[in-house]
């Protein structure tokens, strides 16, 4: 029976194939012919970052997982089994536990680029969406991942994150010992977070990353200018701002990859503990439930949140502050998905909006970095003061936002994308 | 906010120094390269606490392949059981001796890396005569330590100087690494101080080698992979510029 050929005219292989399958239709649509504004600048790399430390994540781990043992009374040493007798095995470690802290460092550089010009602004609210949802797969993945180890540092953070969920009324409890699948963090709880660490989770992250890059692909990219390089296309249709991903973008990103497998190296062969940051100390003795390490702090990633759950101090309303902490906490994460929504600016990007949203950014990223450091120091009520002061503004920036773009005075947008000269 | 970005990069390192020091009572510098003195320290470990203490995460031939010394030395002076020397370095004491401290003796395989390299130099420099203590001995690094001071005949016996008015000593958690703490002694040794101060630090060298056995290795490859990544991103570079030529 003869069949369509395939509209891109290919023969040989690649012509049997592209009448059977849509290699060359994707090949053209994501890498080929897609077309991204010409004006990118530092802050564009980090998406294809993620995407690499993505890759870096999967595959070192799949290899941890073939000497790794999910067992309470085995996987402290199977870790330094790995680091000691495993050719090379040190080296994956080092690459999965440093690869963790990295995808944390490319993620949040990348999110700020979308506060940075708006990239979540309209028609690019589900990427946003999917993008929020990576965070979230993200930190439960990271969170279930550092329990694994099995060291003093993986037993009390667990321990100490399981039992938020306490803090739910009537179901908390019973839904504590559900998590655990026991009465207390035990060999039922590593069983389990390995399963979802290496298999439930980084299955739905793949799917979101997947989701994310398709909702992107369909809309087209932003860019530091915040203007629509559809609104200008040439007689074949091609936007005039818009240059082919591949090879323009392609090879950017592979001088943006060196530079970051530099770093990504220097820490890795150099100072792969981080000063305590990456690896902590106390994750180098075994979990011993007996004993309650003096200074519990959760890895820097998640210090923000742990600030702002602790900055919460007063029973309000009749909900305990404990409650009130697991919500604030909760909340500085689901506040990200009404993003869109909330900004009411005429214009997407920093480049033109007024001096109350770049006052309100400054505030907002200091909060952001002051949180992080505050959640890695034990609580004084200096310190818990602080933190109460930049849990307000963290949620400020967003519950205030709708008024203060509308009152901002902007500048007004170029109709094309700017770029510097010499380039 | 690129500068904003550099002031974050240049604070976090100092920021990763904030949290690494733990207020000890001294300050040690590890010295990997020193083959020597990660012998003496093996030595040093093998004779005085391996009795006691288990290194289960080190082999012993791993620990002679990684510092330069033959099996058959290996078999003659380190090795006090009758483990062959692909086994792993644990103690020969059997748990109901272990009774006698109050507690099993822990594993020192990654105490290093757990307390940190100025901690383990510390605790055993700080051991001091105590009246009343089960082992007539306590620890400045480690209040309360239930281990008697096994390289007390080797430092001597000494006794913590009382404290003078507004001045505290330094204890480990606390902040005051910055002084040393006083001592006085009591009874002289068989080394010197100074001697002294070099086994410690042979024996703290030998620990923070056990606690990442690949640390030194690890560094020789990270320059060569950064030499290489250095090439290639430059060539990278390279090829950016000349495809982009024609981007206006």
């Amino acid at each position: 029976m003869p069949i369509v050929p395939n509209p891109y005219k290919t023969t040989g292989f690649l012509g049997w194939i592209d009448d059977r399958f849509p290699l060359t239709k994707m090949w053209k649509d994501h890498v080929a012919e897609y077309y991204a504004p010409k004006n990118f600048n530092f802050w564009y790399f980090f998406g294809s970052l993620a995407l690499l430390v993505l890759v870096n994540q999967l595959l070192t781990g799949i290899w941890l997982a073939m000497f790794f043992k999910p067992d309470a009374a085995l996987a402290f040493e199977s870790v330094e089994y790995i680091m000691r007798d495993v050719e090379w095995g040190w080296l994956i470690r080092y690459m999965h536990s440093t690869g963790a802290s990295a995808f944390f460092v490319v993620v949040f550089l990348h999110m700020y680029r979308g506060l940075l010009y708006g990239s979540y602004r309209q028609p690019r609210e589900l990427i946003w969406i999917f993008g929020c949802l990576i965070f979230l797969v993200l930190m439960a993945e990271a969170f279930m991942g550092y329990v694994l180890p099995w060291g003093q540092m993986s037993y009390w953070g667990a321990q100490v994150i399981i039992s938020l969920f306490g803090a739910i009324p009537v179901v908390g409890e019973d839904l504590v010992t559900w998590i655990r699948g026991d009465f207390f963090i035990a060999d039922a709880t590593i069983n389990r977070f390995f399963s979802l660490h290496v298999v439930a989770l980084p299955f739905v992250l793949v799917g979101l990353v997947i989701a994310h890059l398709l909702a992107l692909h369909e809309v087209g990219s932003n860019n530091p200018d915040g203007v629509e390089i559809k609104k200008h296309k040439d007689e074949n249709g091609i936007p005039k701002d818009g240059i082919a991903f591949h090879p323009y973008y392609t090879v950017k990103d592979i001088f943006g990859t060196g530079v970051f497998l530099i770093l990504f190296a220097f820490v890795i062969f150099f100072i792969p503990d981080f000063g305590g940051y990456f690896l902590e100390k106390p994750n180098f003795e075994p979990a011993n439930p007996m004993v309650t390490p003096e200074h519990i702090a959760p890895v820097w990633y998640f210090t923000p949140q742990y600030a702002m759950l602790r900055a919460i101090t007063v029973d309000l309303f009749g909900v305990p502050a404990k409650l009130w902490g697991v919500i604030v906490l909760g909340g500085s994460v689901v506040i990200l998905f009404f993003l869109p929504w909330l900004d009411k600016s005429p214009v997407k990007s920093i480049r033109y909006k007024g001096p109350i949203f770049k006052i309100a950014l400054a505030l907002f990223t200091v909060s952001f970095v002051v949180l992080g450091y505050l959640g890695t120091q034990p609580p004084t009520p200096g310190k818990t003061l602080l933190a109460q002061i930049g849990t307000a503004i963290y949620f400020g920036f967003f519950f205030l936002m709708p008024f203060y773009t509308k009152i901002d005075k902007t500048k007004p947008e170029p109709d094309r994308v700017t770029m510097k000269e010499g380039h | 906010m690129k500068h904003l970005l550099i002031a974050l990069a240049l604070a976090l390192p100092g920021m990763a120094m904030a949290a690494g020091g733990g207020g000890t009572a001294y300050k040690f510098d590890p010295d990997l390269g020193n083959e020597p003195s990660l012998q003496r320290g093996a030595a040093a470990f093998m004779n005085y606490c391996s009795g006691c203490h288990s290194m289960g995460l080190l082999r012993y031939n791993r620990l002679a392949a990684d510092l330069g010394i033959p099996e058959d030395l290996l078999q003659e002076n380190l090795m006090f059981t009758s483990d062959k020397v692909g086994a792993q370095i644990n103690s020969a004491m059997i748990p109901a001796s272990a009774k006698w401290f109050g507690k099993q003796p822990p594993d020192l395989t990654l105490t290093a890396r757990a307390r940190g390299d100025d901690w383990v130099y510390s605790f055993l420099k700080t051991f001091y005569v105590e009246e009343g203590r089960p082992n007539g001995v306590n620890n400045l690094t480690l209040p309360g330590a239930s281990m008697p001071h096994v390289l007390g005949g080797l430092q001597g016996w000494q006794k913590l100087k009382p404290a003078e008015e507004g001045e505290e000593h330094a204890e480990a958690g606390g902040h005051g690494a910055s002084h040393a703490p006083e001592f006085e002694v009591l009874e002289e040794g068989v080394l010197s101080a100074k001697e002294y101060d070099g086994l410690v630090a042979d024996i703290t060298n030998f620990m923070v080698y056990a606690a990442e056995p690949v640390k030194i290795k690890r560094k020789e490859i990270g320059t060569l992979v950064i030499l290489y990544l250095m090439l290639f991103t430059f060539v990278a570079y390279l090829l950016k510029r000349e495809f982009w030529k024609d981007v206006h």
